[in-house]
């Protein structure tokens, strides 16, 4: 039962209960859908690009607990950082929850309230749902329009 | 009913090695019988016993094997036959499951047949696969797909079926028994609707075969397709049904060996039915093992099988409507022991992976049928599946486990 505690911290509850920046944000530049064909999850990510960092995020969709506990706290993470450091960001995150189940969580700190995401490596038909929102917003910087698969 | 029509649950429990593992540490709860049923000891054996006895390729060889294997592999199409109560042998086309039989009809009796303007009818309780290969055959003909709604309950509305069988109607498929809802459709009143005004019609019947008798000619229907692997056979191979008349007069699917009479390149001639939509080596071990699952079933028999389902719907579903905050999806007055369900506030991908904790296996998601999921208005369900090895204690663990869902989401 440990790890499900682990999977459902009460961070990633709260944030499935009242997701932060779920909205449009105004003055919003980019933005990108995500699916999730295998459990019908639908996220889209918005962005306010302002000169090479993300002034402003938001979300709005509806997925599982997972899905939208992530999308909640990368709005969060992304918010005022340069691209270049959302991408260092995404790598992290993306070795959290792809990482072997049972090895220890490779946290190195600079997750923050991320590293709340490494039970999700426990349960790898999860990590889509933890990063469905991450590879919409990458696609809303990367502006081509398109709306990402996990497939 | 007769003492001889009950099932024994713990006697079928001990036919299914796979029922006796432990998942997350916990004993298996097998509620997916829907995706996919598990395979009792006899048709695990035959399978066995085809590769280590009598296999060889088969309608080639002189020699005695393939003569062997050529015999056992006849020997389930005319189990099929008899299962079916279909006709004539010749109408029993092996495939590779459903979705290829659909498509079989859609390929060779449906786009031939289409003109722009047409239309083919479907229903909104369809799983993608009884969708999709009429959007393609209509899309490359300039046809039209339709669609005959359901209501609230997950029942077909038949005053709107009437209203939709227009002269230009070429085809209606429609599903026995919905996958995600459980709703069983009266195909025999709906055959005699679509017959009063010439429209064929094809039956998926993949949810329909492990849980009562079907009876082609009962039913009145054109086509019937199945798979093997929900029918407690190995997955891989299906069935396509068709009427002779129907199936003979249409061009082969796919072209390959065994389904010519002479190769020239001038031009080929090709066999008579069913051989001719079976080109190339089929799963010769798995049409073989599909016939000793029928045999398992048929030893049961269904009057048994449907009444320990109904036993089982009519517990789950109580039990079910005492768990605060769920509610049923899919609540039709003839249904199939299927339970689809969703629980207040907490998402069914999330119920899933607690239920998986407790060793309860139950699918989550639009179960390929995206169209219900829209019309019920619930983004995906929770759905657990009955087959004739569940019992009521399996239901009562599905309770337990959901309480703890609720309890991690408190």
């Amino acid at each position: 039962m440990s790890d499900l505690r682990e999977l459902y911290q009460s961070v990633i509850l709260d944030h499935n209960k009242r997701p932060r920046n779920f909205r449009e944000p105004e003055g919003c530049n980019r933005r990108a859908q995500g699916l999730n064909p295998l459990c019908g999850d639908k996220v889209t990510v918005y962005l306010v690009l302002d000169g090479g960092r993300v002034a402003d995020a938001g979300f709005t969709g509806a997925g599982c607990a997972i899905s939208t506990a992530s999308a909640s706290l990368m709005t969060e993470a992304v918010k005022g950082k340069p691209v270049a450091e959302i991408e260092k960001l995404f790598d992290r995150f993306h070795a959290l929850v792809t990482a072997e189940p049972g090895a220890p969580a490779p946290d190195d700190g600079e997750l923050g309230k991320l590293a709340v995401f490494g039970g999700v490596r426990e349960f790898p038909m999860r990590v889509k749902c933890a990063t469905l929102s991450w590879h919409a917003m990458r696609q809303a910087l990367h502006e081509d329009g398109s709306a990402v698969s996990t497939e | 009913m007769s003492p001889s029509a009950r099932l024994d649950s713990a006697r079928i429990r001990k036919d299914f090695p796979i029922l006796e593992r432990q998942v997350n540490g916990r004993p298996l709860v097998y509620l997916d019988s829907a995706a996919s049923a598990q395979k009792p000891r006899a048709v695990i054996d035959a399978i066995t016993r085809v590769y280590e006895r009598e296999y060889a390729n088969i309608h080639r060889g002189v020699h005695e094997l393939s003569q062997r294997a050529t015999a056992a592999f006849e020997a389930s199409r005319e189990k099929l036959r008899a299962f079916l109560n279909a006709p004539h042998s010749r109408e029993i086309v092996f495939v590779r499951g459903t979705t290829e039989a659909i498509n079989l009809v859609a390929s060779s009796f449906a786009r031939p047949a289409l003109a722009p303007g047409d239309e083919i009818l479907v229903t909104q309780m369809e799983h993608h696969s009884n969708i999709v290969p009429w959007q393609l055959a209509c899309a490359e003909k300039g046809a039209r797909l339709r669609v005959v709604p359901i209501d609230d309950r997950g029942e077909l509305l038949l005053d709107e079926l009437e209203k939709l069988l227009t002269p230009r109607t070429r085809l209606f498929a429609l599903t026995h028994v919905s996958n995600a809802l459980g709703s069983v459709n009266p195909i025999a009143e709906i055959c005699r609707l679509a017959r009063a005004r010439g429209v064929p019609v094809l039956v998926d019947g993949a949810q329909a075969v492990p849980h009562q008798r079907v009876d082609v000619r009962a039913l009145g229907c054109d086509f019937y397709a199945f798979s093997g692997h929900k029918l407690f056979g190995p997955s891989g191979v299906g069935v396509l049904w068709g009427r002779s008349e129907l199936l003979g007069a249409m061009p082969p699917y796919q072209g390959g060996g065994e389904m010519i009479v002479s190769v020239s390149f001038e031009g080929s001639s090709f066999k008579s039915i069913p051989h001719r939509f079976e080109a190339g080596t089929p799963d010769i071990a798995g049409v073989i093992a599909l016939g000793a699952a029928i045999d398992y079933v048929e030893a049961l028999g269904f009057e048994a099988i449907g009444a320990h389902e109904r036993d089982l719907l009519a517990y789950g579903t109580q039990l079910l409507s005492e768990v605060p905050g769920l509610r049923l999806v899919g609540t039709a007055r003839h249904k199939a022991a299927v339970l689809s369900f969703v629980l207040d506030g907490i998402h069914p991908h999330d119920v899933g992976t607690i239920l998986d904790r407790e060793g309860i296996a139950v699918r989550t998601g639009h179960h390929c049928a995206q169209p219900v999921m829209e019309r019920m208005q619930v983004p995906a369900t929770a759905r657990a599946s009955l087959a004739l090895y569940n019992t009521r204690e399996d239901l009562d663990a599905l309770v337990r486990g959901l309480l703890r869902v609720r309890e991690v989401f408190a």
